[in-house]
């Protein structure tokens, strides 16, 4: 069983063991609650195998719901651990631990958290907006998930069987090499990453495809709806960026296991090449988490204010320029290491100018309010709060691309804060937006508008508690990933930072209850007319949730905010008679090559070469047999399509 | 009804206003970006290997290593088989099953051969005491050159998969899809290897 | 539906927790002396006037915008009858030409403030100054500091003796991974990296101890790569070389791999100091590490 033992589980350290014995219950727990239930064949039908671009959305919004809390958990160990481990005392997280926490908290937010939560709102809404039926791959679209959500799977194993990577979260060598990190824990960092990263690559591509060569009749590019705008860049630059990094991490795990020299200190390695190649991924990985959060607050903006978004085309202009200047700016993550002045200068002002085009999207924002009637609903105030927020965050960005500015703010609390500012500011928020600007459309019911409001406002409060003390300390000197810290004077902006993280805390347990209370009273907040917000766009047009083939005729389009049109024209007549339609059934394949993917994944971290060997080849071998196996579809006859339209045209908007 | 009836639509075609591509251009379309992204990962190797190139460690360079006489046969056989393969699709839209049944099976045994080659190129330098371990000239050079073969392998295992799957179904419209695709798939491998017999062989001979 | 009350009740929950951070962060100038708004060099001093420059010009923006957000997310709302509504007015020439000047000068600004003092301030750049600059070389291990003075032979381990006025040259490498050699009240940081060299020149204009530290992550004795500047008179610089000199162990291969073992350190000097050391550790950083020596 290669190097796996019963030492792998953390049967010494209270924590972890205290952790992973939460995670295993838990989880048996569900499993046995399903079980019991006899819910596993409706799951297996309606949703494991699914290939339907809604439910795999849900699926994908859930599994960021899940890590979040994961992910947030660190946060607070972090938080907590600072906040008394100040002088001489040691804290309560060793830092072999701490070091984990840090790693998993950064991975599992970007990657298992912000990813899927926007992958899984473009893939629900992009193809209802456009007027289609369903992305262009909706397989390919299952196996994206179920990848992702291996990857997801194999971070979380990494608790309860050995370690996580103790490196920070994107593992530079030398620390990450063999030689300094010689455990299973950058291992399962990279495993988990490189099958994950696979399936965003293919939800990339599929996303590209269809937003490019599938849209309802008469939907222009300058008709589409600034949202399929922003997914569009967004997943070219997934098409772009996320080879690179599979690349990089490719290399790193062929340093580590077959004795290779890329970023090693000996045998001619050169780590500065990994830490260009990272981030030649990693800038404009976070335009991919950017942008479609943008996006959101695009459509929010313009619903609420009963508006059309201000300049169109200028905020189209203005995401592509994003969109190529995000892969022109990587250099400003590492101004120290000593490029020269030249090198550090031209990447500064590169990096400068884009944000010309983001100063320009929340012109068009704010002018888009100005002379609107604004509704405050929940995803209104996600969205001020985001302008306000993400123009201090940009701010103090802006700040540090001034190189010799960087030379002294670099890798402190600074840095820290201001990502944080921008990634919480305009992704967490607008992911925030989009799910309760959305959610009555996937369920059929408006979650609870009380509880939103709470959510919003000790995220609002607690963000501002925890992270402006970190500005302040990053100017006092302090840098980041430290488990203990020597000068005591540092300790009340510490401890305010733990308050700001109790008070997200509340946040996050509002919006939790916030769906238990929905589900329960959702008889009292029925969407019957599929148009809860007087909406602008297609999606609004379908009933709630929408039926398994979206439209029964693809609407014709001719105008931007196709659906606001439509509503302005009033009723046209329904067609005579309705043609058939096919929609692909179910697959297993997603599901099953995800199963393989993570035996793969945990074989090869733990050197099972056997076990490993036969993953990969029932992998190949699920992609072959899926590939023989001819896919039939199902038909949806006229006459039903009449039948479940007439029942349509009784309640939706227009009639 | 057709979208070319409606009114207005022939001045939106221009602008993408025509309604959903059919399938096989939405196939097609994907696989190419597909391919576009594979190209970017290679990118990100030759990117390695340019810097790298120069990191030998003491142990031997391209210019002892390298057999170019060896590379051209391996260009020849890899360039005839994109060859054979075009030919191949010719046939199968013509619905020539004979004719598409040789031409991918001298494909398969003209790809087999350039791999073959390519291993004993690579079995030859390692058991000379320059494997990938040595330096990180050769840990970027059997990478590169590497992950191009296994992407050959990959593509003879799906040749293989395509005829059987012809032999079975008959060149029907997904057949002849996944066919194109695997065109485009073994069309790029060429030009991936032209890349790379000019940047690592023909400059690293030198 | 939000009423005017409930409005202007966030409105000042929102101006006060972003006011009481401004106001931390403006206490931080006025606070105990520490950081990077407390500098003690020219080059930090050059440093801080940028940050408070540039932040100066970027709020001339920013404060507008956050302003006319909360006013229009105000004045605009549903509720108030009094207030124009344009639902179709989706475009102004006027506004788009401002919108894309406004930032773009900003930028254009700062990128003529990012040119200059990219070149003034780049590191290996040597400062202008009639003394005669000290030589030290560092040296990053897991996870202490190790300072050389090259020209005085001597060493000291966690501990940076420096005089006033005098330019320092610094010549850092590390002996295991990526490090950070940072001090933040003499300014700029720069990357120790494994077989190479970076460049670094800085100065202290007054006396004081300062704090410095590692600032990237290198592993678990990360926390506790700390050290001292102490930043003294020539003839305080002049006594502590001759103290320094004459007691202590000699730095050579041996005291060196003792060194180099796992774990942070006690402040140590050497009394001498191998010539070819630091080159020593640059060449051979790029090897395996040793295995950890036997006990003595």
């Amino acid at each position: 069983m290669g190097k796996l033992s019963w030492s792998a589980i953390p049967f010494d350290q209270p924590i972890p063991m205290a952790a992973s014995l939460l995670i295993t219950v838990g989880v048996f727990a569900v499993l046995g609650l399903v079980t019991w239930k006899g819910w596993w064949p409706y799951l297996w039908r309606e949703w494991l195998t699914s290939v339907d671009h809604k439910r795999i959305g849900v699926m994908y919004v859930l599994l960021a719901l899940v890590l979040l809390l994961r992910g947030f958990i660190d946060a607070i160990m972090m938080r907590s651990q600072l906040a008394i481990a100040a002088g001489g005392a040691q804290g309560y997280l060793p830092p072999e631990h701490y070091d984990q926490i840090f790693s998993a908290h950064g991975t599992i937010m970007i990657f298992f958290m912000a990813m899927p939560f926007l992958v899984g709102l473009m893939n629900f809404v992009v193809p209802l907006q456009l007027g289609v039926r369903d992305v262009a791959f909706p397989v390919l679209n299952a196996i994206s998930f179920w990848l992702t959500a291996s990857g997801a799977l194999l971070v979380n194993v990494s608790l309860v069987v050995g370690e996580f990577a103790r490196t920070g979260w994107l593992a530079y060598p030398p620390l990450s090499e063999l030689q300094f990190s010689p455990g299973v824990g950058v291992d399962y960092y990279l495993w988990s990453l490189e099958i994950s990263g696979i399936g965003t690559l293919l939800a990339g591509i599929n996303m590209v495809t269809t937003i490019l060569k599938l849209r309802a009749p008469g939907m222009t590019y300058m008709r589409m709806p600034v949202f399929c705008w922003t997914s569009l860049c967004s997943s070219m630059l997934i098409v772009a960026a996320f080879p690179v990094l599979t690349a990089t991490f490719g290399m790193l795990l062929l340093d580590r296991y077959a004795g290779m020299h890329f970023f090693t200190n000996d045998g001619g390695g050169n780590f500065m090449m990994y830490i260009n190649l990272i981030w030649i991924w990693g800038h404009p990985e976070v335009y991919i988490l950017a942008l479609p959060a943008f996006g959101i607050f695009s459509e929010v903006i313009a619903t609420f204010a009963g508006k059309q978004l201000f300049g169109y085309r200028s905020m189209v202009l203005a995401t592509l320029a994003i969109c190529v200047l995000s892969f022109m700016v990587w250099l400003h993550h590492f101004f120290t290491m000593g490029a020269g002045a030249d090198v550090n200068a031209v990447f500064g002002i590169m990096s400068m100018i884009i944000a010309i085009p983001t100063g320009v999207k929340l012109f068009n924002w704010l002018f888009t309010l100005y002379q609107g009637r604004i509704r405050f609903e929940v995803p209104v105030l996600w969205a001020i709060g985001f302008m306000v927020t993400f123009a201090i965050g940009g701010m103090t960005g802006v700040l540090q691309a001034v190189p010799p500015a960087d030379f002294v703010l670099h890798n402190s609390l600074f840095l820290v804060a201001h990502f944080h500012n921008v990634i919480i500011g305009a992704v967490l928020f607008g992911a925030m937006a989009g799910y309760y600007y959305w959610f009555p459309k996937a369920f059929g019911f408006t979650l609870d508008r009380r509880l939103g409001m709470v959510s919003f406002w000790c995220w609002l409060v607690g963000f501002y508690l925890a992270f402006m003390p970190l500005y302040a300390l990053g100017l006092l000197g302090m840098t980041r990933r430290m488990q203990h810290y020597a000068d005591v004077t540092w300790q009340p902006y510490l401890i305010v930072a733990e308050a700001g993280a109790v008070v997200i805390l509340c946040g996050i347990a509002a919006t939790i209850a916030q769906l238990v209370v929905s589900i329960r009273t959702r008889e009292q907040r029925r969407d019957a007319t599929g148009d809860p917000w007087n909406g602008r766009t297609l999606e609004w047009s379908t009933t709630s949730p929408p039926p398994s083939y979206n439209f029964a005729v693809l609407p014709q389009v001719d105008s931007l905010d196709a659906f606001w049109v439509m509503k302005q024209r009033g009723p046209v007549a329904p067609p005579e008679h309705y043609q058939s339609i096919e929609v692909p059934r179910n697959s297993p394949n997603g599901f099953v090559t995800a199963f393989f993917a993570v035996v793969t994944g945990f074989a090869l971290i733990w050197h099972i070469w056997w076990m490993a060997i036969v993953g990969l080849a029932c992998a190949v071998l699920t992609l072959l047999v899926f590939g023989w196996v001819e896919r039939h579809e199902d038909e949806i006859s006229g006459e039903q399509l009449a039948d479940a339209e007439r029942a349509r045209l009784r309640v939706v908007t227009p009639p | 009804m057709g979208t070319a009836e409606l009114p207005g639509l022939g001045t939106t075609m221009a602008r993408g206003g025509e309604g959903p591509a059919p399938v096989r251009i939405v196939v097609g379309y994907g696989f190419w970006i597909f391919l576009l992204s594979d190209i970017i990962m290679f990118s990100a190797l030759f990117a390695s290997y340019a810097v790298l190139s120069g990191q030998t460690a003491g142990g031997p360079s391209g210019r002892e290593l390298f057999e170019l006489r060896h590379v051209g046969v391996e260009t020849l056989c890899l360039l005839f088989s994109s060859y054979t393969c075009g030919l191949g699709l010719l046939a199968i839209g013509r619905r020539q099953l004979r004719g598409f049944y040789l031409a991918f099976a001298i494909t398969f045994v003209l790809g087999a051969t350039f791999l073959g080659l390519e291993i004993s190129e690579f079995v030859g330098m390692v058991t000379r005491g320059a494997g990938p371990s040595r330096s990180a000239f050769l840990s970027a050079f059997f990478s590169l050159v590497g992950l191009h073969g296994a992407h050959v392998t990959a593509g003879l295992l799906w040749l293989s998969f395509m005829v059987a799957q012809t032999a079975a179904r008959g060149p029907r419209d997904f057949v002849r899809r996944r066919l194109l695709c695997f065109s485009l798939f073994w069309h790029a491998l060429d030009i991936i290897w032209v890349a790379l017999l000019t940047l690592v062989y023909l400059m690293g001979a030198r | 539906m939000c009423s005017l009350r409930h409005i202007n009740y966030c409105r000042r929950v929102l101006r006060s927790t972003g006011f009481a951070a401004l106001i931390a962060i403006c206490r931080v100038d006025a606070s105990r002396g520490a950081g990077v708004l407390d500098p003690q060099g020219p080059i930090a001093g050059a440093e801080r006037l940028i940050l408070l420059n540039a932040t100066a010009i970027m709020l001339v923006v920013v404060v507008p915008v956050i302003v006319l957000t909360l006013a229009f997310a105000w004045w605009y709302r549903a509720s108030n009858k009094r207030a124009t509504y344009s639902p179709d007015w989706s475009y102004s020439g006027h506004i788009e030409l401002v919108v894309w000047s406004i930032p773009a000068m900003v930028v254009i600004l700062l990128a003529a403030v990012a040119w200059t003092s990219s070149h003034e301030l780049d590191p290996p750049r040597k400062l202008k100054s009639d003394v005669k600059p000290v030589r030290i070389e560092v040296v990053s291990l897991d996870w202490k500091w190790l300072f050389i003075y090259p020209d005085q032979e001597v060493a000291a381990v966690n501990e940076l003796v420096v005089p006033i006025g005098t330019p320092v040259e610094f010549m850092l490498t590390s002996a295991t991974v990526m490090n950070a050699f940072f001090v933040p009240q003499l300014g700029s940081q720069i990357y120790t990296m494994p077989g190479m060299t970076t460049r670094l020149n800085l100065m202290a204009d007054t006396a004081g101890d300062f704090p410095g530290l590692s600032s990237n992550f290198s592993g678990d004795g990360f926390s506790d790569m700390r050290f001292v500047v102490h930043a003294v008179s020539e003839a305080e610089f002049a006594s502590w070389l001759a103290r320094t000199h004459g007691t202590g162990p000699l730095l050579n291969a041996k005291a060196y791999a003792q060194l180099a073992r796992t774990g942070n350190a006690a402040l140590q000097t050497y009394r001498s100091v191998d010539p070819m050391l630091f080159e020593h550790i640059v060449q051979t950083s790029a090897q395996p590490l040793a295995a950890p020596l036997p006990e003595d």
